[in-house]
């Protein structure tokens, strides 16, 4: 099910604008990595240009490889939609479909596929994805009403479990617990660690203790300046980023010197 | 700080608060504030804002307290030419009322019927297609359409787009004259209803494009993007998102439409050739609109007289049916409300 992710020389332009430079990174199958570094020094970019979602603001394109298990995201003739289909995303904030409830929610991504089903499969798919997402006991007797109208934290794992629920093989988060309280970004921490057994996980975080308890390897992405381009500067085991990084800019940045 | 400083902003707080005191002195409590400098514009303009919605709700009791005090000259009154024989005339005004309501709807579904699809379309591709330079520029154009008088619609509709649709009518009776409505001869002019009611389309597009157009640009990034993330093409991600979260807005734009629509006087007068209603669709000299038949018999018709009062009356049911649609549209639009987005 899940695949690796490798990056050679990557960078990503909106217009004539640089905004990630010469990024080589190998994202191992089944690994949860962060990406850590101060405000607008790219890593949220970066991470958009795993599934193409950047694409969505005018002007934005790439240079360079990026590779899933073996094919090349950015080959001529593949369909962003495809690669969507493939390497799910969670966002910043939690965003349920307002208009669609629990049920709907979990199974909007799986209906996109055309795909027919019976009622009782539908309702298996809702039920191991909602399971999945650690949600199922709070939510299986309301499965019918709004999304919406659950608390940040249960929005936020329904996100989830409708990324899972279609069954991709990388899981990209862009801050997923930002918006949350401390009890419900534990249950979703908790919920990563179980997920990773399944998907390969990438996860953008401003919260290093975040990034130390989730991950195996991080990323430390930092700017020189406002204008120029963002980098990532180091690529190691979470522990060596955190306790014995070789690079001087990640060791200030990860002992709260600077970002 | 220094001792002069703090000297100084104790006066002014002093000084600032000294019309407060005064007017709290009777209570002793310094908390109780008296006039402000801005109370009296905050009062003015409350009051302001309070005048015009009262003022609104005055004008349409006047116009509904005319309709209906002169509307009972219809229902009730002397036989002709014989006095003291009033008696209730029901029957005899709804049977000059009923094709004329029957007229209007006909002429207003077309249009929507023909608008509302081209008005979403239009919509979408300028909020979420077009290039944003191609985008403005059309929808500039769109508005433009709102601007044209409808006198000039009609003068287009009459001279030009009459005569063009003959051979589809011609066509339409050939192959589907079987069905009632295209049933009949049909008209050699092409003064129909059904042109009619494509010249009120035209008219009534740049509303509802406007308004879908406002209300597609508002859907949230978030829930795009969301759509986007689980491998939505464009076109599913504007049924996964879009339309459901603008579905409201689509009703009260198509709702302004049909409005404007069953109220629309001048191009009906000048495309359509009015009679008697009839099943077909196509032909000339059938059909009749409220609007455009009180405004034909109006300047005609002496004040006072039975004709005069049956225009009126026929103007009231005209009012009412805008009321009616109106709080259809609000009950659709309120219905969805726990799914509408704005929780």
């Amino acid at each position: 099910m899940s695949k690796s992710i490798t990056a050679k020389n990557l960078n990503v332009y909106y217009g004539d604008f640089l905004a990630v430079e010469g990024v080589n990174i190998e994202i191992a199958a089944k690994s949860v990595t962060a990406f850590i570094g101060p405000s607008g020094c790219g890593k949220t970019t970066f991470l958009r240009t795993l599934n193409r979602m950047h694409e969505v603001l005018p002007g934005a394109r790439v240079e360079g490889e990026l590779l899933l298990d073996d094919d090349n995201i950015y080959g001529s003739g593949v369909d962003p939609v495809t690669v969507r289909t493939m390497v799910g995303m969670v966002f910043q904030r939690p965003n349920p479909f307002p208009t669609m409830s629990i049920r709907e929610n979990v199974l909007a991504g799986y209906k996109l596929n055309g795909a027919r089903m019976s009622r009782s499969k539908a309702d298996e798919i809702v039920e191991t994805a909602l399971r999945g997402a650690n949600l199922w006991n709070e939510v299986k007797d309301r499965l019918d009403k709004p999304g919406s109208g659950l608390s940040g934290g249960q929005q936020q794992r329904l996100c989830i479990a409708r990324t899972v629920a279609v069954k991709p093989d990388v899981i990209l988060m862009d801050e997923p617990c930002s918006a949350l309280d401390p009890i419900s970004t534990l249950a979703i921490e908790d919920l990563i660690s179980e997920l990773k057994k399944e998907y390969t996980i990438v996860i953008v975080t401003h919260n290093m203790q975040q990034a130390a308890r989730v991950s195996e390897k991080t990323a430390f992405f930092n700017i020189a300046g406002t204008g120029k381009p963002g980098k990532m500067i180091e690529y190691a085991d979470t522990t060596t980023i955190f306790n014995n990084p070789s690079n001087e800019q990640t060791e200030r940045y990860v002992s709260g010197k600077f970002g | 700080m220094s001792s002069d400083e703090s000297q100084s902003s104790g006066q002014t707080l002093q000084t600032r608060s000294g019309r407060r005191t005064r007017s709290s002195e009777a209570t002793g409590n310094s908390l109780a504030s008296g006039d402000r400098a801005g109370a009296g514009l905050d009062r003015g303009f409350a009051g302001l804002a309070r005048f015009a919605g009262i003022g609104i709700l005055i004008i349409l009791a006047f116009v509904a307290f005319f309709l209906v005090y002169n509307s009972w000259g219809a229902i009730y009154h002397d036989q002709d030419g014989q006095a003291d024989s009033a008696s209730f005339h029901i029957g005899e005004f709804i049977s000059h009322a009923w094709p004329l309501v029957i007229g209007t709807l006909i002429v207003s579904v077309i249009a929507l019927l023909i608008a509302a699809p081209v008005a979403i379309g239009v919509a979408l591709y300028i909020s979420h297609y077009a290039p944003p330079r191609a985008s403005r520029s059309i929808g500039y154009v769109i508005d433009l359409l709102a601007a044209i008088p409808s006198v000039v619609y009609g003068a287009w509709g009459m001279t030009f787009l009459a005569p063009q649709l003959v051979p589809l009518y011609n066509w339409l009776n050939e192959y589907l004259g079987w069905i009632p409505i295209f049933g009949g001869s049909p008209s050699p002019t092409g003064r129909t209803i059904i042109t009619a009611g494509v010249v009120l389309s035209v008219m009534v597009l740049p509303i509802i494009t406007s308004v879908c157009r406002e209300i597609f640009i508002q859907t949230p990034k978030l829930h795009e993007e969301a759509a986007l993330a689980l491998g939505a093409t464009r076109w599913e991600m504007i049924t996964m998102t879009v339309l459901p979260f603008a579905r409201g807005g689509i009703i009260s734009g198509i709702m302004l439409g049909l409005g404007r629509a069953l109220g629309e006087t001048m191009a009906v007068v000048l495309v359509l050739s009015s009679g008697p209603i009839a099943w077909s669709i196509i032909q000339s000299g059938r059909h009749d609109t409220i609007p455009s038949n009180i405004a034909s018999n109006f300047p005609e018709s002496r004040e006072g007289s039975v004709h005069w009062h049956e225009l009126i009356a026929i103007g009231l049911v005209l009012f009412v049916i805008t009321l009616l649609v109106n709080m259809l549209a609000r009950w659709i639009v309120s219905r969805h409300k726990e799914f509408s987005g704005a929780n």
